[in-house]
């Protein structure tokens, strides 16, 4: 079972995974973006560092709820509203409980996705983050580690892609040949909960 | 409707020079007499490009007049944001409203028909209407 602990690791995985990848996540967002992903991402996930040590939400849904919030507050671009809807969805379909199953967890995640994919209107093969954490969120019912290596592969797989969504698709055709950087850091995310599981 | 209760309107950019210019011309165009309140909400706090939740909430907060808010955005994650916030439930006033409009033509029109006392519902259609004007 998964405690409020599991999460906070998660999370605090999360930042720091973010803090030494920024300055990719931003030269990835330079050809296709505004060069602004990593530092975004950087202060939005130190902001809920910062947030989760103060206020310590004792369950796993007030975690991914507290972090959320931080994140639509802190980040500045498209990534805040985004990540932090994620987060929030799937911690409210986490409800108050002490303790989650891993089941449970995929099932809120997935909500959590679903939840990205209204707000931002993109499906897979848009180019974006959708393209890691969906395959993230079918390979969760097998493993923390499936689920790393399918964000991982999801990533990569969004290199010759077209992007359809967000700042890229103003480039058209220019976009391809590159790696997306919001599904690269949404590997990060899905890496740093194999990490908090200790896979 | 009484002047008391005028439609807010809030204006979301990534830059704090656009949302302020376009307030301002909107407000100036809207003319003599009583103008419908008008923040914007542009840039991240601490200045640069971007979009910023406490800015708009701020924003919204400080239009309110009781007669809805209706918010106006640029593009990405001016969008997002606002809708994330529209989410939240709590984050913006009862009535707050995402505008479907293009953001100079439609704050002129938003800011012009909430001057009139019109409530939000014409307030959103004047400004979704600036979609249709073809300049060609």
């Amino acid at each position: 079972m998964l405690d409020a602990d599991f999460f906070r690791r998660w999370m605090t995985a999360t930042t720091a995974s973010v803090d030494r990848e920024a300055e990719r996540l931003t030269a990835l967002d330079s050809p296709i973006g505004d060069a602004d992903h990593g530092s975004n991402l950087r202060r939005g996930f130190t902001a809920v560092a910062a947030t989760l040590e103060k206020e310590a939400p004792d369950t796993p849904g007030a975690v991914l709820m507290l972090a959320g919030r931080q994140l639509i507050s802190t980040v500045g671009g498209a990534s805040g509203p985004l990540y932090g809807t994620l987060l929030r969805r799937t911690g409210k379909a986490l409800g108050d409980a002490a303790e989650v199953g891993e089941q449970e967890l995929a099932q809120a995640l997935r909500t959590g996705v679903d939840a990205v994919m209204q707000l931002g209107g993109a499906a897979p093969g848009d180019k974006t983050m959708i393209d890691a954490l969906v395959p993230a969120v079918d390979a969760l019912g097998e493993s923390f580690a499936a689920a790393r290596a399918a964000a991982e592969e999801g990533a990569l797989a969004t290199t010759p892609l077209q992007a359809r969504k967000g700042r890229a698709s103003y480039l058209g055709e220019r976009s391809i040949g590159h790696q997306d950087p919001g599904a690269t850091s949404s590997a990060l995310l899905i890496a740093a909960l194999a990490e908090a599981a200790g896979e | 409707m009484s002047v008391e209760k005028l439609v807010g309107i809030v204006l979301v950019s990534h830059s704090a020079a656009v949302a302020a210019s376009v307030a301002e011309l909107a407000t100036g165009l809207a003319g003599g007499g009583t103008t419908a309140p008008v923040a914007p909400a542009g840039g991240i706090e601490g200045g640069g490009f971007g979009t910023s939740a406490e800015l708009i909430s701020a924003a919204a907060a400080a239009v309110d007049r009781g007669a809805g808010v209706a918010v106006l955005t640029d593009l990405g994650s001016a969008v997002l944001t606002v809708k994330a916030l529209l989410a939240e439930g709590d984050e913006l006033p009862a009535g707050t409203r995402l505008v479907d409009a293009p953001f100079v033509e439609g704050a002129v029109a938003a800011v012009v028909t909430a001057s009139t006392g019109a409530d939000l519902a014409a307030v959103e259609a004047a400004a979704a209407e600036a979609y249709s004007y073809r300049k060609v």
